[in-house]
Protein backbone atom coordinates (compact mmCIF):
# COMPACT_ATOMS: atom_id res chain seq x y z
CA UNK A 1 0.00 0.00 0.00
CA UNK A 2 1.48 3.36 -0.46
CA UNK A 3 1.73 6.00 1.94
CA UNK A 4 -1.28 8.83 2.41
CA UNK A 5 0.48 11.40 0.76
CA UNK A 6 -0.83 14.26 3.67
CA UNK A 7 -1.80 12.99 6.51
CA UNK A 8 -4.76 15.87 6.54
CA UNK A 9 -6.29 15.14 3.60
CA UNK A 10 -8.17 12.64 3.94
CA UNK A 11 -9.62 10.09 0.77
CA UNK A 12 -13.02 11.61 1.23
CA UNK A 13 -11.85 15.55 0.89
CA UNK A 14 -9.35 13.96 -2.39
CA UNK A 15 -12.28 12.86 -3.56
CA UNK A 16 -14.12 16.30 -3.62
CA UNK A 17 -11.14 18.29 -4.99
CA UNK A 18 -11.35 15.59 -7.61
CA UNK A 19 -14.95 15.81 -8.57
CA UNK A 20 -14.88 19.76 -8.51
CA UNK A 21 -12.21 19.82 -10.74
CA UNK A 22 -14.02 17.34 -13.12
CA UNK A 23 -17.09 20.01 -12.77
CA UNK A 24 -15.05 23.04 -14.04
CA UNK A 25 -13.59 20.76 -16.94
CA UNK A 26 -17.03 19.80 -18.51
CA UNK A 27 -18.42 23.28 -19.91
CA UNK A 28 -15.37 23.37 -22.31
CA UNK A 29 -15.84 19.95 -23.23
CA UNK A 30 -19.28 20.47 -24.09
CA UNK A 31 -18.67 23.96 -26.13
CA UNK A 32 -16.41 21.57 -27.95
CA UNK A 33 -19.21 19.02 -29.16
CA UNK A 34 -22.29 21.05 -28.72
CA UNK A 35 -21.17 24.88 -29.47
CA UNK A 36 -25.28 25.75 -29.93
CA UNK A 37 -26.05 24.52 -26.69
CA UNK A 38 -23.56 25.96 -24.63
CA UNK A 39 -25.24 27.36 -21.56
CA UNK A 40 -28.42 26.08 -21.52
CA UNK A 41 -27.71 22.30 -20.36
CA UNK A 42 -31.42 21.42 -19.72
CA UNK A 43 -32.56 22.06 -23.28
CA UNK A 44 -29.92 20.54 -25.16
CA UNK A 45 -31.47 17.41 -26.24
CA UNK A 46 -28.62 15.37 -27.56
CA UNK A 47 -26.18 17.59 -25.53
CA UNK A 48 -23.18 15.57 -23.07
CA UNK A 49 -24.96 17.72 -19.83
CA UNK A 50 -28.57 17.25 -18.90
CA UNK A 51 -30.05 19.22 -16.00
CA UNK A 52 -31.67 16.31 -13.64
CA UNK A 53 -33.93 17.62 -10.58
CA UNK A 54 -34.97 15.16 -7.87
CA UNK A 55 -35.88 14.89 -4.60
CA UNK A 56 -33.36 13.30 -2.46
CA UNK A 57 -33.93 12.29 1.32
CA UNK A 58 -36.99 15.44 1.52
CA UNK A 59 -34.22 17.91 -0.29
CA UNK A 60 -35.03 19.08 -3.82
CA UNK A 61 -31.87 18.43 -6.03
CA UNK A 62 -31.14 19.97 -9.09
CA UNK A 63 -27.75 19.06 -10.83
CA UNK A 64 -25.83 20.01 -14.23
CA UNK A 65 -24.42 16.42 -14.91
CA UNK A 66 -22.50 14.54 -17.65
CA UNK A 67 -25.45 11.91 -18.97
CA UNK A 68 -22.63 8.74 -18.25
CA UNK A 69 -23.55 10.08 -14.88
CA UNK A 70 -24.84 7.32 -12.76
CA UNK A 71 -26.77 7.49 -10.18
CA UNK A 72 -24.85 6.15 -7.24
CA UNK A 73 -22.15 8.74 -8.80
CA UNK A 74 -24.31 11.66 -8.21
CA UNK A 75 -25.24 10.59 -5.08
CA UNK A 76 -21.59 10.29 -3.43
CA UNK A 77 -19.36 12.56 -6.05
CA UNK A 78 -21.95 15.63 -6.74
CA UNK A 79 -23.85 15.39 -3.52
CA UNK A 80 -21.20 14.04 -0.92
CA UNK A 81 -23.78 11.40 0.07
CA UNK A 82 -21.55 8.97 0.74
CA UNK A 83 -23.12 6.42 2.47
CA UNK A 84 -24.55 4.98 -0.45
CA UNK A 85 -21.24 2.67 -1.41
CA UNK A 86 -20.05 1.26 -4.59
CA UNK A 87 -19.04 -2.05 -4.49
CA UNK A 88 -18.65 -3.83 -8.10
CA UNK A 89 -20.32 -0.79 -9.77
CA UNK A 90 -21.63 -3.77 -12.38
CA UNK A 91 -24.94 -4.56 -10.71
CA UNK A 92 -23.96 -7.98 -8.59
CA UNK A 93 -23.06 -7.09 -4.91
CA UNK A 94 -25.88 -4.54 -4.14
CA UNK A 95 -23.46 -2.19 -1.98
CA UNK A 96 -25.19 0.91 -3.95
CA UNK A 97 -28.86 -0.20 -2.91
CA UNK A 98 -31.24 2.79 -2.64
CA UNK A 99 -34.86 3.14 -2.91
CA UNK A 100 -35.92 5.19 -5.94
CA UNK A 101 -40.09 5.61 -5.77
CA UNK A 102 -40.70 3.40 -3.52
CA UNK A 103 -38.68 0.38 -4.94
CA UNK A 104 -34.79 -0.70 -4.25
CA UNK A 105 -32.97 -0.73 -7.67
CA UNK A 106 -29.01 -0.77 -8.01
CA UNK A 107 -28.31 3.04 -8.22
CA UNK A 108 -24.53 2.02 -10.22
CA UNK A 109 -26.43 0.46 -13.08
CA UNK A 110 -29.51 3.54 -14.31
CA UNK A 111 -27.86 6.80 -15.42
CA UNK A 112 -28.81 9.83 -12.86
CA UNK A 113 -30.70 11.67 -15.61
CA UNK A 114 -33.21 8.82 -16.10
CA UNK A 115 -34.46 9.90 -12.94
CA UNK A 116 -35.92 13.04 -13.66
CA UNK A 117 -39.01 14.04 -10.87
CA UNK A 118 -38.16 10.73 -8.38
CA UNK A 119 -38.21 10.46 -4.86
CA UNK A 120 -34.70 8.90 -3.50
CA UNK A 121 -33.95 7.79 -0.41
CA UNK A 122 -30.50 6.67 0.81
CA UNK A 123 -29.36 5.75 4.14
CA UNK A 124 -28.83 9.26 5.04
CA UNK A 125 -32.80 9.23 4.37
CA UNK A 126 -33.69 6.60 6.59
CA UNK A 127 -32.66 7.76 10.37
CA UNK A 128 -30.06 9.89 11.99
CA UNK A 129 -27.79 8.97 14.66
CA UNK A 130 -30.02 10.47 17.53
CA UNK A 131 -33.18 8.53 15.46
CA UNK A 132 -32.30 5.79 13.98
CA UNK A 133 -34.50 3.66 11.15
CA UNK A 134 -36.05 0.44 13.28
CA UNK A 135 -34.07 -1.36 10.22
CA UNK A 136 -31.10 0.54 11.48
CA UNK A 137 -31.55 0.02 15.20
CA UNK A 138 -32.14 -3.58 14.41
CA UNK A 139 -28.41 -4.26 12.34
CA UNK A 140 -26.77 -2.74 16.13
CA UNK A 141 -28.63 -4.84 18.35
CA UNK A 142 -27.77 -7.62 15.61
CA UNK A 143 -24.80 -7.54 15.12
CA UNK A 144 -25.86 -7.56 11.47
CA UNK A 145 -22.49 -6.47 10.11
CA UNK A 146 -18.77 -6.91 10.32
CA UNK A 147 -16.92 -4.45 8.16
CA UNK A 148 -20.04 -2.15 7.55
CA UNK A 149 -19.35 -1.82 3.64
CA UNK A 150 -22.21 -3.56 2.47
CA UNK A 151 -24.57 -2.13 5.27
CA UNK A 152 -26.31 1.08 3.59
CA UNK A 153 -27.28 -1.22 0.80
CA UNK A 154 -28.25 -3.82 3.01
CA UNK A 155 -30.33 -2.01 5.13
CA UNK A 156 -32.16 0.17 2.09
CA UNK A 157 -32.71 -3.19 0.36
CA UNK A 158 -34.10 -5.17 4.22
CA UNK A 159 -36.57 -2.29 4.84
CA UNK A 160 -38.07 -2.61 0.93
CA UNK A 161 -38.28 -6.16 1.08
CA UNK A 162 -40.38 -5.86 3.91
CA UNK A 163 -42.26 -3.22 2.12
CA UNK A 164 -42.59 -5.69 -0.87
CA UNK A 165 -43.84 -8.39 1.43
CA UNK A 166 -46.53 -6.42 2.79
CA UNK A 167 -47.30 -5.89 -0.53
CA UNK A 168 -47.83 -9.36 -1.92
CA UNK A 169 -44.73 -9.20 -3.77
CA UNK A 170 -44.18 -13.34 -4.28
CA UNK A 171 -40.68 -14.76 -4.69
CA UNK A 172 -38.60 -17.55 -6.00
CA UNK A 173 -39.21 -19.11 -2.52
CA UNK A 174 -43.20 -18.12 -2.40
CA UNK A 175 -44.60 -22.42 -2.27
CA UNK A 176 -48.05 -20.65 -3.39
CA UNK A 177 -48.24 -17.53 -6.28
CA UNK A 178 -51.75 -17.21 -5.06
CA UNK A 179 -51.45 -16.70 -1.25
CA UNK A 180 -49.99 -13.94 0.60
CA UNK A 181 -46.16 -13.69 1.02
CA UNK A 182 -44.84 -14.69 4.61
CA UNK A 183 -41.89 -12.37 6.08
CA UNK A 184 -40.23 -15.63 7.32
CA UNK A 185 -36.67 -16.45 6.85
CA UNK A 186 -36.89 -18.98 3.79
CA UNK A 187 -38.77 -15.34 1.67
CA UNK A 188 -35.84 -12.79 3.33
CA UNK A 189 -33.01 -14.86 2.33
CA UNK A 190 -34.69 -15.17 -1.18
CA UNK A 191 -35.13 -11.59 -1.05
CA UNK A 192 -31.98 -10.64 0.21
CA UNK A 193 -29.66 -12.71 -2.70
CA UNK A 194 -28.91 -8.91 -4.67
CA UNK A 195 -26.92 -7.85 -1.38
CA UNK A 196 -23.16 -9.39 -1.19
CA UNK A 197 -21.55 -9.53 2.16
CA UNK A 198 -18.20 -10.39 2.47
CA UNK A 199 -17.94 -10.70 5.95
CA UNK A 200 -20.72 -13.56 6.15
CA UNK A 201 -22.95 -11.79 8.21
CA UNK A 202 -26.11 -13.33 6.91
CA UNK A 203 -27.49 -14.91 9.32
CA UNK A 204 -27.79 -11.95 11.36
CA UNK A 205 -28.65 -9.52 8.95
CA UNK A 206 -32.09 -12.41 8.66
CA UNK A 207 -32.58 -12.01 12.53
CA UNK A 208 -32.74 -7.93 12.02
CA UNK A 209 -35.64 -7.78 9.48
CA UNK A 210 -37.49 -10.82 11.36
CA UNK A 211 -36.86 -8.16 14.38
CA UNK A 212 -38.29 -5.91 12.51
CA UNK A 213 -41.13 -8.17 10.53
CA UNK A 214 -41.98 -8.50 14.07
CA UNK A 215 -41.52 -12.25 13.89
CA UNK A 216 -39.15 -14.89 14.84
CA UNK A 217 -37.56 -17.06 12.51
CA UNK B 1 -18.22 4.83 -20.36
CA UNK B 2 -17.39 6.55 -23.80
CA UNK B 3 -19.01 9.69 -24.32
CA UNK B 4 -22.65 9.91 -25.63
CA UNK B 5 -25.40 12.30 -25.94
CA UNK B 6 -29.17 11.47 -24.58
CA UNK B 7 -32.52 12.49 -25.05
CA UNK B 8 -36.31 11.28 -24.26
CA UNK B 9 -38.82 10.38 -26.28
CA UNK B 10 -42.09 11.17 -26.17
CA UNK B 11 -44.15 8.16 -28.06
CA UNK B 12 -42.80 5.01 -29.47
CA UNK B 13 -43.03 6.19 -33.63
CA UNK B 14 -40.93 9.45 -31.95
CA UNK B 15 -38.44 6.85 -30.36
CA UNK B 16 -38.24 4.82 -33.46
CA UNK B 17 -37.94 7.58 -35.71
CA UNK B 18 -34.82 9.23 -33.68
CA UNK B 19 -33.56 5.87 -33.97
CA UNK B 20 -33.57 5.72 -37.84
CA UNK B 21 -31.87 9.50 -37.75
CA UNK B 22 -29.19 8.38 -35.30
CA UNK B 23 -26.82 5.24 -36.45
CA UNK B 24 -24.94 4.26 -33.68
CA UNK B 25 -27.75 5.28 -31.07
CA UNK B 26 -29.91 2.71 -28.83
CA UNK B 27 -32.95 2.58 -26.89
CA UNK B 28 -32.53 2.25 -22.94
CA UNK B 29 -35.29 1.48 -20.15
CA UNK B 30 -33.84 -0.16 -17.52
CA UNK B 31 -30.79 -0.07 -18.50
CA UNK B 32 -29.26 -2.95 -16.11
CA UNK B 33 -27.56 -5.13 -19.13
CA UNK B 34 -26.68 -2.08 -21.41
CA UNK B 35 -25.36 0.21 -18.85
CA UNK B 36 -22.73 -2.56 -17.45
CA UNK B 37 -21.72 -3.59 -20.94
CA UNK B 38 -21.28 -0.19 -21.34
CA UNK B 39 -18.97 0.64 -18.63
CA UNK B 40 -16.91 -2.16 -20.25
CA UNK B 41 -17.36 -0.69 -23.73
CA UNK B 42 -18.22 -3.88 -25.13
CA UNK B 43 -21.70 -1.59 -25.81
CA UNK B 44 -20.50 1.75 -26.83
CA UNK B 45 -23.78 4.10 -28.62
CA UNK B 46 -23.00 7.58 -29.22
CA UNK B 47 -26.49 8.68 -28.39
CA UNK B 48 -29.06 7.50 -25.90
CA UNK B 49 -32.62 7.42 -26.29
CA UNK B 50 -34.64 7.03 -22.90
CA UNK B 51 -38.04 5.76 -23.74
CA UNK B 52 -39.17 4.72 -20.22
CA UNK B 53 -41.50 8.25 -20.23
CA UNK B 54 -43.61 6.23 -23.20
CA UNK B 55 -47.02 4.85 -22.46
CA UNK B 56 -45.69 1.30 -22.84
CA UNK B 57 -45.87 -0.14 -18.82
CA UNK B 58 -49.71 -1.84 -18.81
CA UNK B 59 -50.88 -4.83 -18.70
CA UNK B 60 -53.85 -5.31 -21.09
CA UNK B 61 -56.70 -8.33 -20.77
CA UNK B 62 -57.12 -8.77 -24.81
CA UNK B 63 -60.80 -9.52 -26.25
CA UNK B 64 -59.34 -12.87 -27.25
CA UNK B 65 -58.44 -13.56 -23.37
CA UNK B 66 -54.78 -13.24 -23.99
CA UNK B 67 -52.65 -10.81 -22.37
CA UNK B 68 -50.89 -7.37 -23.88
CA UNK B 69 -47.61 -7.04 -21.89
CA UNK B 70 -46.28 -3.33 -22.81
CA UNK B 71 -42.31 -3.24 -23.70
CA UNK B 72 -41.58 -1.03 -20.27
CA UNK B 73 -43.17 -3.20 -17.65
CA UNK B 74 -40.54 -4.08 -14.96
CA UNK B 75 -39.69 -7.83 -14.01
CA UNK B 76 -41.28 -7.53 -10.83
CA UNK B 77 -44.44 -5.92 -11.96
CA UNK B 78 -45.25 -8.58 -14.62
CA UNK B 79 -44.15 -11.59 -12.07
CA UNK B 80 -46.74 -10.42 -9.12
CA UNK B 81 -49.33 -9.52 -11.89
CA UNK B 82 -52.20 -11.87 -10.56
CA UNK B 83 -53.59 -12.62 -14.02
CA UNK B 84 -50.39 -13.93 -14.78
CA UNK B 85 -49.54 -15.34 -11.00
CA UNK B 86 -53.41 -17.08 -11.77
CA UNK B 87 -53.33 -18.09 -15.78
CA UNK B 88 -49.16 -17.78 -16.90
CA UNK B 89 -47.67 -19.22 -13.82
CA UNK B 90 -44.59 -20.38 -15.97
CA UNK B 91 -43.97 -16.84 -16.72
CA UNK B 92 -44.28 -15.99 -12.75
CA UNK B 93 -41.89 -18.31 -12.01
CA UNK B 94 -39.89 -17.79 -14.85
CA UNK B 95 -39.43 -14.28 -13.82
CA UNK B 96 -39.05 -14.55 -10.15
CA UNK B 97 -35.68 -17.25 -10.66
CA UNK B 98 -34.07 -14.71 -12.51
CA UNK B 99 -31.59 -11.79 -11.33
CA UNK B 100 -31.97 -10.07 -8.26
CA UNK B 101 -34.93 -7.93 -6.32
CA UNK B 102 -33.09 -4.52 -7.57
CA UNK B 103 -32.57 -6.07 -10.40
CA UNK B 104 -35.98 -6.73 -11.29
CA UNK B 105 -37.34 -3.63 -10.21
CA UNK B 106 -35.79 -1.70 -12.72
CA UNK B 107 -35.37 -4.78 -16.14
CA UNK B 108 -38.14 -4.70 -18.56
CA UNK B 109 -39.88 -7.02 -20.27
CA UNK B 110 -38.38 -5.49 -24.11
CA UNK B 111 -35.05 -5.47 -21.91
CA UNK B 112 -35.20 -8.65 -20.70
CA UNK B 113 -35.47 -10.24 -24.23
CA UNK B 114 -32.55 -8.58 -25.43
CA UNK B 115 -30.44 -8.97 -23.05
CA UNK B 116 -26.49 -9.74 -23.98
CA UNK B 117 -24.97 -13.15 -23.04
CA UNK B 118 -23.11 -14.02 -19.97
CA UNK B 119 -20.53 -16.37 -21.74
CA UNK B 120 -17.11 -15.13 -19.58
CA UNK B 121 -14.89 -14.41 -22.93
CA UNK B 122 -17.98 -11.77 -24.33
CA UNK B 123 -17.04 -9.87 -21.29
CA UNK B 124 -13.38 -10.16 -21.37
CA UNK B 125 -12.35 -7.90 -23.67
CA UNK B 126 -8.80 -8.72 -23.72
CA UNK B 127 -10.44 -11.81 -25.50
CA UNK B 128 -11.24 -12.56 -29.26
CA UNK B 129 -15.07 -13.09 -29.34
CA UNK B 130 -17.36 -13.43 -32.49
CA UNK B 131 -20.05 -11.84 -31.06
CA UNK B 132 -18.18 -8.49 -29.24
CA UNK B 133 -15.93 -8.07 -32.71
CA UNK B 134 -16.97 -10.32 -35.50
CA UNK B 135 -14.61 -12.13 -37.32
CA UNK B 136 -11.92 -12.11 -33.94
CA UNK B 137 -12.62 -15.73 -33.35
CA UNK B 138 -14.25 -18.05 -30.17
CA UNK B 139 -12.70 -18.24 -27.56
CA UNK B 140 -15.07 -20.36 -25.78
CA UNK B 141 -14.28 -23.02 -27.94
CA UNK B 142 -11.98 -25.09 -26.84
CA UNK B 143 -11.53 -22.76 -23.40
CA UNK B 144 -14.01 -22.28 -20.82
CA UNK B 145 -17.75 -24.44 -21.08
CA UNK B 146 -19.59 -25.65 -18.10
CA UNK B 147 -21.96 -22.84 -18.84
CA UNK B 148 -22.43 -22.58 -22.51
CA UNK B 149 -24.18 -23.99 -25.17
CA UNK B 150 -25.23 -27.75 -26.29
CA UNK B 151 -27.62 -27.21 -29.29
CA UNK B 152 -27.79 -25.14 -32.64
CA UNK B 153 -24.28 -23.97 -31.67
CA UNK B 154 -21.81 -23.22 -34.95
CA UNK B 155 -18.36 -23.04 -35.17
CA UNK B 156 -18.50 -19.11 -34.65
CA UNK B 157 -20.23 -19.05 -31.51
CA UNK B 158 -21.59 -21.36 -28.06
CA UNK B 159 -23.10 -18.60 -26.04
CA UNK B 160 -26.31 -19.45 -24.43
CA UNK B 161 -29.34 -16.78 -24.01
CA UNK B 162 -29.34 -15.72 -20.43
CA UNK B 163 -32.73 -14.63 -19.99
CA UNK B 164 -35.46 -17.02 -18.03
CA UNK B 165 -38.83 -14.71 -18.72
CA UNK B 166 -37.77 -15.50 -22.66
CA UNK B 167 -37.90 -19.34 -22.34
CA UNK B 168 -41.18 -19.40 -20.62
CA UNK B 169 -42.75 -16.51 -23.40
CA UNK B 170 -41.25 -19.25 -25.95
CA UNK B 171 -43.69 -21.96 -24.35
CA UNK B 172 -46.59 -20.11 -23.88
CA UNK B 173 -46.04 -18.99 -27.90
CA UNK B 174 -45.55 -15.32 -27.17
CA UNK B 175 -45.36 -12.36 -29.99
CA UNK B 176 -43.13 -9.43 -30.17
CA UNK B 177 -45.07 -6.34 -31.36
CA UNK B 178 -42.61 -3.89 -32.54
CA UNK B 179 -42.77 -0.41 -34.50
CA UNK B 180 -40.18 0.74 -36.42
CA UNK B 181 -37.97 3.89 -38.03
CA UNK B 182 -40.54 4.20 -40.95
CA UNK B 183 -43.70 3.83 -38.37
CA UNK B 184 -44.92 0.53 -39.58
CA UNK B 185 -44.91 -2.05 -37.16
CA UNK B 186 -45.09 -5.81 -37.19
CA UNK B 187 -45.46 -8.89 -34.99
CA UNK B 188 -42.52 -11.46 -34.37
CA UNK B 189 -43.95 -14.57 -33.13
CA UNK B 190 -41.15 -15.10 -29.97
CA UNK B 191 -40.18 -18.24 -31.90
CA UNK B 192 -38.49 -16.60 -34.80
CA UNK B 193 -37.40 -13.19 -32.98
CA UNK B 194 -33.76 -14.77 -31.73
CA UNK B 195 -31.23 -16.28 -34.12
CA UNK B 196 -29.16 -19.34 -33.55
CA UNK B 197 -25.34 -17.82 -34.06
CA UNK B 198 -24.61 -19.36 -37.08
CA UNK B 199 -21.54 -17.03 -39.24
CA UNK B 200 -22.93 -13.74 -37.69
CA UNK B 201 -22.98 -14.33 -34.03
CA UNK B 202 -23.57 -10.56 -33.30
CA UNK B 203 -26.56 -10.55 -35.11
CA UNK B 204 -29.02 -11.96 -31.81
CA UNK B 205 -32.68 -10.82 -32.74
CA UNK B 206 -34.62 -10.28 -36.20
CA UNK B 207 -34.83 -6.40 -35.10
CA UNK B 208 -33.33 -3.74 -37.78
CA UNK B 209 -31.61 -0.93 -36.58
CA UNK B 210 -34.12 1.72 -35.61
CA UNK B 211 -36.93 -0.71 -34.42
CA UNK B 212 -38.56 -0.56 -31.16
CA UNK B 213 -40.19 -3.55 -29.23
CA UNK B 214 -43.55 -1.91 -27.97
CA UNK B 215 -45.00 -5.32 -26.20
CA UNK B 216 -45.58 -8.73 -25.95
CA UNK B 217 -48.45 -10.32 -26.29
CA UNK B 218 -49.78 -13.98 -24.84
CA UNK B 219 -52.65 -15.86 -26.36
CA UNK B 220 -55.51 -17.44 -24.29
CA UNK B 221 -54.43 -19.07 -21.30
CA UNK B 222 -54.28 -22.50 -22.07
CA UNK B 223 -54.72 -23.85 -18.29
CA UNK B 224 -52.33 -26.92 -17.25
CA UNK B 225 -50.41 -27.49 -14.14
CA UNK B 226 -47.50 -24.88 -14.95
CA UNK B 227 -43.60 -24.91 -14.04
CA UNK B 228 -40.27 -23.95 -14.78
CA UNK B 229 -37.46 -25.17 -13.11
CA UNK B 230 -34.24 -23.93 -13.02
CA UNK B 231 -31.02 -25.55 -12.24
CA UNK B 232 -27.82 -23.34 -11.25
CA UNK B 233 -24.90 -22.94 -9.15
CA UNK B 234 -26.10 -21.29 -6.32
CA UNK B 235 -29.99 -21.14 -5.02
CA UNK B 236 -30.63 -17.74 -6.06
CA UNK B 237 -29.45 -15.23 -8.21
CA UNK B 238 -27.07 -16.93 -10.73
CA UNK B 239 -27.72 -18.02 -14.53
CA UNK B 240 -28.88 -21.28 -15.64
CA UNK B 241 -26.81 -24.53 -16.42
CA UNK B 242 -30.13 -26.01 -17.51
CA UNK B 243 -33.61 -24.59 -16.89
CA UNK B 244 -37.01 -26.01 -18.10
CA UNK B 245 -40.47 -23.91 -18.82
CA UNK B 246 -43.31 -26.81 -18.97
CA UNK B 247 -47.01 -27.18 -19.44
CA UNK B 248 -48.35 -30.48 -18.00
CA UNK B 249 -52.56 -30.69 -18.79
CA UNK B 250 -54.28 -33.74 -17.33
CA UNK B 251 -54.14 -36.07 -19.81
CA UNK B 252 -50.68 -35.79 -19.75
CA UNK B 253 -49.64 -33.83 -22.84
CA UNK B 254 -47.86 -30.36 -22.57
CA UNK B 255 -44.89 -28.50 -24.02
CA UNK B 256 -41.31 -27.90 -22.99
CA UNK B 257 -38.76 -25.08 -23.75
CA UNK B 258 -35.80 -25.41 -22.48
CA UNK B 259 -33.45 -22.19 -21.31
CA UNK B 260 -29.43 -22.09 -20.65
CA UNK B 261 -28.37 -24.58 -23.50
CA UNK B 262 -29.07 -22.64 -26.71
CA UNK B 263 -28.22 -19.38 -28.34
CA UNK B 264 -32.28 -19.13 -27.95
CA UNK B 265 -35.14 -20.66 -25.49
CA UNK B 266 -35.35 -23.85 -26.84
CA UNK B 267 -38.29 -25.30 -27.61
CA UNK B 268 -38.92 -28.26 -30.72
CA UNK B 269 -42.88 -28.82 -30.59
CA UNK B 270 -42.19 -32.06 -32.32
CA UNK B 271 -40.88 -33.51 -29.49
CA UNK B 272 -43.65 -32.57 -26.90
CA UNK B 273 -45.94 -35.42 -28.61
CA UNK B 274 -43.73 -37.94 -27.02
CA UNK B 275 -44.82 -36.31 -23.54
CA UNK B 276 -47.13 -39.09 -22.33
CA UNK B 277 -44.24 -41.43 -22.55
CA UNK B 278 -42.28 -39.52 -20.22
CA UNK B 279 -38.91 -37.37 -20.54
CA UNK B 280 -36.55 -39.37 -22.35
CA UNK B 281 -38.13 -39.54 -25.81
CA UNK B 282 -38.90 -35.90 -24.93
CA UNK B 283 -34.89 -35.09 -24.16
CA UNK B 284 -33.80 -37.37 -26.91
CA UNK B 285 -35.50 -35.20 -30.00
CA UNK B 286 -34.74 -31.95 -28.37
CA UNK B 287 -31.29 -32.71 -27.97
CA UNK B 288 -30.90 -34.70 -31.33
CA UNK B 289 -28.45 -32.78 -32.64
CA UNK B 290 -26.30 -31.56 -29.27
CA UNK B 291 -22.56 -31.01 -30.13
CA UNK B 292 -21.76 -30.67 -26.31
CA UNK B 293 -17.80 -30.18 -24.83
CA UNK B 294 -16.40 -32.03 -22.55
CA UNK B 295 -16.91 -29.74 -19.95
CA UNK B 296 -21.16 -29.01 -20.58
CA UNK B 297 -21.85 -33.22 -21.96
CA UNK B 298 -23.53 -32.68 -18.26
CA UNK B 299 -26.13 -30.35 -19.62
CA UNK B 300 -27.67 -33.60 -21.58
CA UNK B 301 -28.67 -35.79 -19.09
CA UNK B 302 -29.25 -32.40 -16.26
CA UNK B 303 -32.12 -31.57 -19.19
CA UNK B 304 -33.69 -35.21 -19.25
CA UNK B 305 -33.80 -35.52 -15.48
CA UNK B 306 -35.14 -31.31 -14.55
CA UNK B 307 -37.72 -32.63 -17.38
CA UNK B 308 -38.52 -35.52 -15.07
CA UNK B 309 -38.78 -34.27 -11.98
CA UNK B 310 -41.23 -31.64 -13.58
CA UNK B 311 -43.20 -34.77 -14.75
CA UNK B 312 -43.51 -36.42 -11.71
CA UNK B 313 -44.69 -33.24 -9.96
CA UNK B 314 -47.13 -33.08 -12.39
CA UNK B 315 -48.18 -36.07 -11.48
CA UNK B 316 -48.83 -35.69 -8.15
Amino acid sequence: MSKEPDAGLSRRRVLAVGAASLATALPAARSEAQPAAAGNASDSPGGLVHAVSFNVNGSEQRLDLDARTTLLDALREHMRLTGTKKGCDHGQCGACTVIVDGRRINSCLSLAVMHEGARITTIEGLGTPDKLHPMQAAFIEHDAYQCGYCTPGQICSAVAVLDEIRAGVPSHASESLLDRPQANNTEMRERMSGNICRCGAYSNIAEAMAEVAGRDV
Amino acid sequence: MKPFTYERASSAADAADKAGRAPGSKFIAGGTNLLDLMKLQIEAPNHLIDINGLDLDKIESMPDGGLRIGALVRNTDLAADMRVRRDYAMLSRALLAGASGQLRNKATTAGNLLQRTRCPYFYDTNMPCNKRQPGSGCSAIGGYTRQLGVVGVSDACIATHPSDMAVAMRALDATVETVRADKSSRAVPIAEFHRLPGDTPHIETVLEPGELITAVTLPKAIGGKQYYRKVRDRASYAFALVSIAAVVQPDGSGRVAVGGIAHKPWRIEAAETNMLRGAKPVAEQLLADARPTRANAFKLPLVERTLAAVLAEART
